[in-house]
Order: structure tokens, then sequence, then C-alpha cells
């Protein structure tokens, strides 16, 4: 590599130190089912879903036992062998009490799957194949937890060119992603050619950044040679892993404001949910675990663990060792997006990437202090807005004015914050701005 | 002789352009109700919003119009909407005086916490990380949103940082309503003395760990209502304000004070049989 070859990526953003070193090398391992799990009807973005078993009713491990409420709403799998034992409201993540069905695992079950045969998706047609990933469960499992078949759905009249396999993984500290990459990628490039028959698309982007090199030359190595697919080494650069800056790094597009990546003819998903996809088709084995990173300072085991959605949080930690006397905040996700919890009875989520335990050194809250005008967060932003100025519309609570600075594209990436030297916390008033402006658009709409 | 000509000039200029302006008023002149003004005058002048108009303007307007009776604003007092009704010869359509009231008890000295929030000192942004510190999930968080939405100076927050509503300078304006994250403010005539002050929607005493002035969902007061006045939905009484009336009886075998008297002077009154609450301070494991 000479000295001014540079690896694409897009323009701005940061760069937070990894500290992947914790869990990079750590293979997955499997955690044993706890005695009590509790999936919540709401873990994705969009309308819950609707209970399909009564309390007291025997279910097996990846039996459908809620249905998609809607069109962007999925399906829930029963992580386990067990008994319905109430369905009621439940602590979530988000800091609501959520209708969640408990499940009471049967301890003498052999835990085999409800359906173990492999799909023969070849035969069937797209739309068949999307309701398929709909009832499978599927969502962004990445972090958003947005329903992975609304993206497949391409609408009338578009049409998708591409599709970039999201294996970035951005967020410091997180190797969920990048551990799948390296183990299963057979079911990633699985994943890859249903998606390519659903969406019609023949060119596939593999992003990876090259701070994960074992993954990205375990994936150049084994592409199938009948397929178009082109692993793409990207500079390691936050927040990379954004649909957005994704497609601007790999293809220099840009998705214009209030557009989606299908408007200019591209399509993102996570390595992470593809493989899950490909599993499924394989094994016949819905969405029903997934890969997490424990990990931080405060963990006295770091690992990569594979999860059962909706074992509590507790037993996760405790399967890692337990933490330490001095943590002080335990995030779900990574430690520029993640959102910090308040208790430790919440379950682990659909797209829950990451558990990451800090202590006293990391947090560093610290005063804030006037906007000295250095535009450091403008030189950041990846959407290219001005949140010195729309910081000081937030704080004077100008949310109106806000929209007129283009405040509903932030994508909450929390560069602004992290750079900024007065330490104003921008994304945290922009994401209070944003949410209250939504809510009024919904009530103008409604009145 | 040359500033002669250049007086002449400007002069002559000055009287043409004059002219011109005088012609374009008459000609141009938009003829308005005098009595917009007037009333605009009358009316208090605070632009809050709560009649519904964008602010005195027009409401002023749609009162000369005859679209709006002026019991709609709010901040005015009785004789200013009696003045302005007289004025224009209307109704006044008078509505009972509407307050702010505030559904949560549970300040530092009796709920617990169960995390500690260090982020943005706002309401709105607590409750976006996990909903806030607080134990209860409904609970007021105590970081004054509504008290920074008043624009009247109505609310502040007491030592144990829940916000107390000033029912005189209270307009019902409805700004804190929409402040509030866990929608625990709500306008009700002031006649509405007898009040639910909880929302926690868990029952059992094991609640009163959160907060000691929760509602446990025992369900006495709807016995004791008359005329089925309280009805017990999702663990919570439920005041059915249209057949009120006003009593304390319901109250009176309360175990925790979840159910209040507003009086008018004397403050919140608890039942006699709700525990006391006789810390003054913070709970060690308060909200900060």
């Amino acid at each position: 590599m000479g000295l001014f070859n540079t690896l694409p990526t897009f323009q701005r953003g940061i760069h937070p130190g990894d500290f992947k070193d914790l869990t990079r090398h750590l293979p997955i391992e499997r955690m044993p089912f706890s005695a009590e799990l509790t999936i919540p009807l709401s873990q994705h973005l969009g309308a819950p879903s609707k209970p399909r078993v009564k309390v007291g009713d025997t279910v097996q491990r990846g039996q459908l036992i809620a249905e998609p409420g809607g069109f962007v709403s999925i399906g829930q799998h029963a992580p386990v062998t067990g008994t319905v034992t109430a369905i009621e409201p439940r602590p979530h993540p988000t800091g609501r009490m959520v209708e969640s069905i408990i499940i009471a695992t049967d301890p003498f079950s052999p835990q085999t799957f409800y359906n173990e045969h492999p799909m023969d998706w070849e035969a069937l047609s797209p739309r068949e194949l999307i309701s398929l990933i709909q009832h499978g469960g599927f969502v962004g499992l990445g972090g958003a937890a947005f329903p992975t078949h609304v993206k497949l759905s391409v609408p009338e009249g578009k049409h998708a060119r591409f599709l970039i396999v999201n294996g970035v993984e951005c967020e410091p500290y997180l190797t969920s992603d990048h551990r799948v990459m390296l183990e299963e990628y057979d079911d990633l490039f699985y994943g890859i050619r249903i998606l390519q028959k659903i969406l019609d698309v023949r060119q596939v982007y593999i992003g990876v950044e090259n701070n994960k090199e074992d993954a990205i030359e375990v994936l150049r190595n084994h592409v199938p040679d009948d397929m178009a697919c082109e692993v793409i080494a990207l500079e390691t650069k936050y927040p990379q892993g954004a649909e957005k800056m994704l497609i601007e790094a790999v293809l220099h597009r840009e998705v214009p404001s209030g557009k989606l990546p299908i408007d200019v003819e591209v399509v993102v998903n996570n390595s992470g949910t593809i493989t899950g996809i490909g599993h499924m088709f394989r094994f016949g084995q819905p969405l029903i675990e997934r890969v997490v990173t424990v990990t931080g300072p405060g963990i006295k085991r770091p690992a990569n663990v594979r999860v059962p959605i909706g074992t509590p949080l507790t037993e996760l930690l405790n399967f890692c060792g337990g933490i330490t006397d001095d943590t002080r905040q335990i995030l779900f996700g990574g430690p520029m997006m993640g959102a910090p919890q308040a208790r430790l009875d919440v379950p682990i989520l659909k797209g829950t990437s990451g558990i990451l335990c800090l202590t006293e050194n990391e947090i560093n809250v610290r005063e804030e202090y006037p906007c000295i005008r250095c535009l450091r967060c403008v030189d950041v932003c990846p959407v290219g807005l001005n949140p010195s100025r729309l910081g000081a519309l937030a704080k004077s609570r100008d949310y109106e004015h806000m929209l007129d600075f283009h405040v509903m594209d932030c994508v909450e990436c929390g560069s602004c914050s992290y750079i900024c030297p007065s330490n104003i916390p921008l994304v945290q008033r922009f994401r209070v701005a944003k949410g209250l402006l939504r809510e009024q658009q919904a009530r103008n709409k409604a009145s | 002789m040359l500033i002669l000509t250049a007086l002449g000039a400007l002069g002559g200029l000055t009287v043409v352009l004059a002219l011109l302006l005088i012609i374009a008023y008459k000609k141009l002149q938009v003829k308005e109700d005098p009595r917009i003004d007037i009333v605009e005058e009358m009316l208090p002048h605070a632009n809050c919003g709560a009649c519904g108009y964008p602010g005195c303007r027009p409401f002023a307007e749609a009162l000369v119009r005859e679209e709006a009776l002026p019991g709609k604003c709010t901040v005015s007092s009785d004789e200013g909407r009696q003045q302005i009704a007289a004025f224009l010869g209307v109704d006044v359509g008078a509505s009972e005086k509407q307050v702010a009231r505030l559904a949560c008890g549970g300040g530092i000295n009796v709920a617990r916490n169960r995390a500690r929030y260090q982020g943005l000192q706002s309401c709105e942004a607590a409750s976006l990380v996990s909903g806030g510190g607080k134990e209860c999930f409904w609970g007021c968080l105590g970081l004054g949103d509504c008290v920074d939405a008043c624009d009247f100076d109505a609310i502040k927050l007491n030592a144990f940082h829940l916000p107390v509503i000033n029912e005189d300078k209270c307009t019902a304006c409805g700004d804190c309503v929409v402040a509030c994250p866990k929608d625990l403010l709500s306008l009700h005539p002031v006649s509405h003395r007898l009040w639910i002050n909880c929302k926690n929607l868990e029952a059992g005493d094991e609640i009163l760990e959160e907060c000691k002035v929760a509602c446990t969902a025992c369900g006495r007061c709807a016995m004791d209502a008359p005329d089925q006045m309280i009805v017990m939905k999702e663990n919570l009484p439920v005041i059915d304000y249209r057949n009120y009336q006003d009593t304390t009886k319901p109250m009176e075998r309360c175990p925790t004070g979840a159910i209040v008297y507003l009086h008018p002077q004397k403050g919140k009154i608890t039942g006699p049989k709700a525990r006391p609450v006789i810390r003054t301070s913070a709970r060690t494991d308060a909200p900060t």
C-alpha cells in the first residue's frame, strides 16, 4: 500500500478508540437456558406483535408464539421449550412496561427445534420469501431493530441495483458482527443469495472496516465463484455503520434528505441479520437467539455469547462472571448510541448487540460550558448539519425553528457531543427535540 | 442662490411625495373593525394559545367576528370576560375556571430510585434514557419541564422535587400538560376537589417499596364512594366527574393517601387512615 493509497470512507465523522481487543479474539460461546424467559411483544420498531398462545400452553423451541400485528411488525418465537406462565406487562429496556410473554423453561426437555427442515427457497416467490422473513421475526440486528422485511419490500416503481452488507460495526467495544462474519460466513453467503433473489439484485458489496482484517480475509477467501460479491475494506471511522454513511463510503452516492436508500437504488442490511436469514432457510430456525458482546472494564469475563432472546440481563452478566464492584453504568449497545439501563431485570432483545459495563473512569460526567464557536461539531457531523446552531436553538427550546436547520435528518450518532470541547450535550438535546417535534406532528395530523 | 435652488427642489419633492402618500393612504386604506383593537386591549396579552388561536390578536378578531366566545380565554379574570362580553353584546360563554392537576405524590421523601440519572437535566431527556431513574415507571421525574413550560409562574418545585401548582396563577393554558413526558398533568375544573394522586398501574402492597404513597389498587375508595362515583380501571381508581359529589368519604379508608382532597386553602389533605409521611428530608435512595 502506497503512502497516498487511502481506503474508501465517508466525509467527516470521528475516530474514537475502538476498545475491541477485549473480545475480538474470543470465539462465540453458547449460553445455557435460564429458568424463565421474557419475550416482549414489542422489541422492534412498529406495531407490537399479537400473542397466539395462552397462559398454560406448552411451547416448543422455535414455535411461533406471536403473529405480526401489522405490516411493520414481526412474528415472535419461543426461544426455549417450556410453558407459558404469564402474558403481562414487564419491564423493558426502554424504561416502560411492555406486554410480554413469559416462558418457564422445561428443564428436562431435549430442546429440539419445532421445525428442523431446510426451506426450499428456490421454489418460492419473492413475496413468499418476504412473508417468511416477517414471520421468522427478523429485525435489523445492528441495534435499531427495524423489521427486515419492510426494507426488502421495494415499493412499486423503484428498483434496487445494489445490496450492501453492513459488516462495519463502527461502535467501539462491540465485536458480535465481527465474530459472526468470521465463524458463520457460509450462512452469510446463503442469506445473501436469498436477498439477491428477493430484490432481484446481482451486485453485492460487503463493507467491513479495516480494523477487522481477519474477517475481511476470511470473507474474501470464501466468496462463492458465481456470486458478484466484493468485500470492501473501509477506513475505520465512526459512524460508518449508519446506512447513509455506508452507502456514501461504498458507492459514493448520497441519500437525499428525507429519502431512503432505495431512492438511490441500494438496500443495506446488517451482516448479522443476513446470517440469521441464511441460517433460517438452511435449518428452519427463526430468530430466537443472537450473538451479544458482553464487554467493558466493568465485566469480569468479557465474551461473545449466543444468547436466547428474552434471557434476563442478570443471568447474562452472571454467565460472564458478574460485574466488578466499581461498575457504574450498564448500556444496551455500544458507548456512542447505546441506552443506559436503570434496572437489571430487563430481557435481552433482538436489537441488543452488546452489553457494555462501564466504571467511573469511563463515564466522566463533565460540566457544560458555553459554546465557543469552534465548529468542530460541524467538521464531524456526518450528515452535514450545524450542531452548534441547533444546540443553541434547542437550549432556548425553539424546536420549530430547528426544523429549518434539518434536525430531522440527524442520525443521533453522537459525534457532535463526543467532539465538543465545551461538553455540551448536543445529541441529547436533539433527541429530545426530535421526540417533541414528532409528537407535535402526530398531534397536528390528528387535529 | 445655489442653496435656494436646492431648498426649492427638495421642498418641492417633499410636497409631491407627501401628496402621493396622502393619496395612497386614502385610496389603499383597509377598513378594519375598530372594535378589534379595543377587544385586544381588554385581553390579557399573554399570547398563550389556550383559546386555540395563535395569539390574543387573532382571538380578538374571532371574537369580533363572533366565531368564539370570551369564555374561551382562560387567562382573563371573570370581570375581564364579562367586560368583553358586554362590549360586544354577546354571551360570556362562561366555563368554570380550570387548573392543571398533577397525578403523582411521589416526592423524593417517599419515592425510591432505581438508578442515578446524570444526564441532561430535563424530564423529557431523562424519560428517553430507560424511563428516568425513578423506580416507579409512571411517577414524576421531578426535573421541572413543567416549571420551564409555564409562562405564568404558576408551577414551582417543592422541597421534594414535586411540582406544586398555584391555582390562582394557573390559567389552564395546557403548556405543562404537553411538556410532561409521563402525562401526569391534566386540566380540571377547580371544583373537582377529590383527586387520585397516583398513576401507578401495578397492584399490591409490594409497590409501597417503590413509593410510600402509591395506590395499591385495594379498591376501598371505589366501595365507599356514593353512587359508584369511583370505579377501578387497570388497577387505578377513576373518578367519574360527571356525577361528582364534593365528599371526602371515599378517601377515609385509603391506606396510603393516594386519593386526596385538594382543599383551596389547606392544600392536599389525605384520609385519616393514610400512613403519615413524617420524613422531612430525601430518602437515601431517592432520585437526585
